[in-house]
């Protein structure tokens, strides 16, 4: 819905032993309702900066402006998504986890539930909205967390992994389901992955960052038509294509880094 | 006999299995098999002569004195006593506890104030204080209301400060993302976050206000109390009062930690998974 510009940011963690760079000059710019995935190795930093686009850091240099507006913290705009399942309210159920930011910006209790339900229903947990989230599945949990992140009506949502701990194949439901809520809601959204196949199969665009100290490696478009299919031909040569970039041999054409 | 009271309960699990009763029968059982063992054992003793009658009554002679003495209103005028003295200090360290201790987790300037402070003065016994209090602050129930309350602070403190620092930084960050001012983010997050150690620091609170409470009342010439009751039987030897005065503080404990502790946890922390039942 907004778009994002991110303009030299460079991060610095200060640490006993001293300072440890986060990540160091990147820059690039997001569309106003675009998918963009960041894929980068391990401690390369891809957490780090959708930290500092969350307003949980502040960059030692540069500057994250969204809508044109400069970020100085963090703000309503944004909805977060850890890759952490303990990120849900122990001490509330998946609807007062959920109704909570709607509670804060003091919307009616009848009202808030109403949208709660709604969203719980989009991630199909309409069953469970007053279980507690002890009593729910990890994906569960993280479903509870999408919807959550949804429900005040964000326009950027920032997802950290929110899938690396599931299995496979609740995994690829949960894919198809974020695929299904960014179409019906048009949201610009940040997503940072390891894994290669869940980033084509979800992105406008590819931001692939480079190790430690991580910068902007590569920015590459995924035209291919949505909804769509990771067995076809075009998914396969796009992925390969990635994992190049990312310095992975690949196999079958021989062709590595 | 208050870690009694927190050991029989820590084993009672609620039983939700087919084969409730019996396992619920179990479970009782269990329970009160050790305390038959040590009665037996006590009427062995008491009967056998090895002490005099009068310093080892038995058990049928303690029952006795306690009903008489409850029937009389005697040992419940002392119980009431107690119970008032020891639940104004208790309300007084909760009070005082959580908020300091709150405090000194949320901010930095607080936690240099009061860390130093609270690590000293909480190893010294209770009972240590007591002459200083009751010349401050006179005989009789005050003094032994602000000690009892000044001492069961500082478990109170500590829980609660470590509760705060133990709130998850993720469940701040969401919050926070979600639009959550500083007050809200107190009341909706810090606090629930914090209360399984909130819970630990109260309960251990109570414990150690039984401690000096039951002393002070001594100590601070009190006309009533069981503290009062259990030492003043010494001086005619009246053993069984003094055991009846024990029985009723060990009563008053289980039903504190059953009827108050275990309602809140089961409700609260136990409820949303926190804590392990
Ligand atoms: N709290 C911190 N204090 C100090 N250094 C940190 C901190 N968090 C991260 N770093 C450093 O910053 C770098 C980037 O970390 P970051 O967590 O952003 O990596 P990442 O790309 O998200 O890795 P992963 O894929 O493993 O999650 C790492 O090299 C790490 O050493
Ligand atoms: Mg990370």
């Amino acid at each position: 819905m907004v778009p994002i510009a991110i303009d030299n940011v460079t991060l610095e963690y200060d640490t006993p032993a001293g300072k440890v760079t986060g990540v160091k000059d990147v820059s690039f710019d997001i569309g106003a309702s675009e998918f963009v995935c960041i894929v980068g190795p391990s401690g390369c930093g891809k957490s780090t900066l959708l930290n500092v686009i969350a307003g949980f850091l502040a960059p030692a240099a540069g500057e994250i402006r969204i809508d044109g507006k400069t970020v100085t913290g963090h703000g309503m705009d944004r909805g977060v998504v850890f890759q952490d399942f303990a990120q849900l309210f122990p001490w509330r159920t998946a609807l007062g986890n959920v109704s909570f930011g709607l509670e804060m910006k003091g919307i009616a209790k009848a009202e808030r539930d109403r949208i709660a339900r709604e969203q719980l229903r989009l991630v199909k947990l309409e069953k469970f909205v007053d279980s507690f989230p002890h009593h729910l599945s990890g994906g569960m949990q993280q479903r509870v967390a999408i919807a959550r992140a949804l429900a005040y009506n964000p326009s950027v949502l920032l997802m950290d992994e929110p899938f690396a701990a599931l299995d496979a194949m609740t995994r690829d439901d949960m894919q198809l389901l974020l695929a299904d809520v960014w179409r019906a809601t048009r949201k610009t959204v940040i997503y940072v992955t390891h894994n290669v196949a869940e980033a084509i199969y979800l992105a406008d665009r590819v931001i692939v960052m480079s190790a430690h100290p991580g910068t902007v490696q590569a920015d590459i478009r995924i035209d291919l038509p949505r909804p769509r299919d990771p067995l076809s031909v075009e998914f396969v040569e796009c992925q390969k294509q990635l994992m190049r970039h990312l310095g992975h041999k690949v196999s079958g054409n021989g062709a590595g880094h | 006999m208050q870690d009694a009271a927190t050991t029989i309960s820590a084993r009672e699990a609620p039983g939700h299995s087919p084969g409730r009763a019996a396992s619920r029968l179990r479970s009782i059982w269990r329970n009160i098999f050790p305390f038959i063992v040590v009665g037996v054992l006590w009427e062995i003793v008491a009967v056998s002569g090895i002490f005099p009658a009068r310093l080892f009554p038995t058990i049928e002679t303690v029952a006795g004195t306690f009903f008489a003495l409850t029937a009389n209103g005697i040992l419940p005028h002392h119980a009431i006593e107690t119970l008032i003295r020891l639940l104004s200090g208790f309300a007084l360290a909760g009070v005082f506890g959580v908020t300091i201790g709150i405090l000194m987790g949320r901010s930095r300037l607080a936690e240099d104030i009061f860390l130093p402070l609270v690590s000293i003065c909480a190893p010294i016994p209770g009972l240590a204080y007591t002459p200083l209090f009751l010349l401050w602050f006179g005989l009789g129930s005050f003094s032994s209301i602000l000690l009892v309350g000044f001492v069961s602070a500082f478990p109170i403190i500590f829980n609660s400060w470590t509760g705060v620092k133990a709130v998850k930084e993720i469940w701040v960050r969401s919050a926070h993302s979600m639009g959550a001012d500083d007050r809200r983010m107190f009341t909706h997050v810090i606090l629930p976050g914090a209360l399984p150690y909130i819970l630990t620091g109260l309960r251990l609170g109570l414990a150690q206000a039984w401690r000096v409470l039951v002393a002070v009342e001594m100590l601070a010439a009190v006309p009533w109390g069981l503290g009062w009751l259990i030492f003043g039987a010494r001086k005619f030897l009246n053993t069984d009062a003094m055991l009846a005065g024990i029985v009723v503080i060990a009563l008053i404990g289980l039903l504190l930690e059953k009827l108050v502790f275990q309602k809140i946890e089961n409700y609260t922390v136990v409820r949303w998974g926190m804590v392990a039942a």
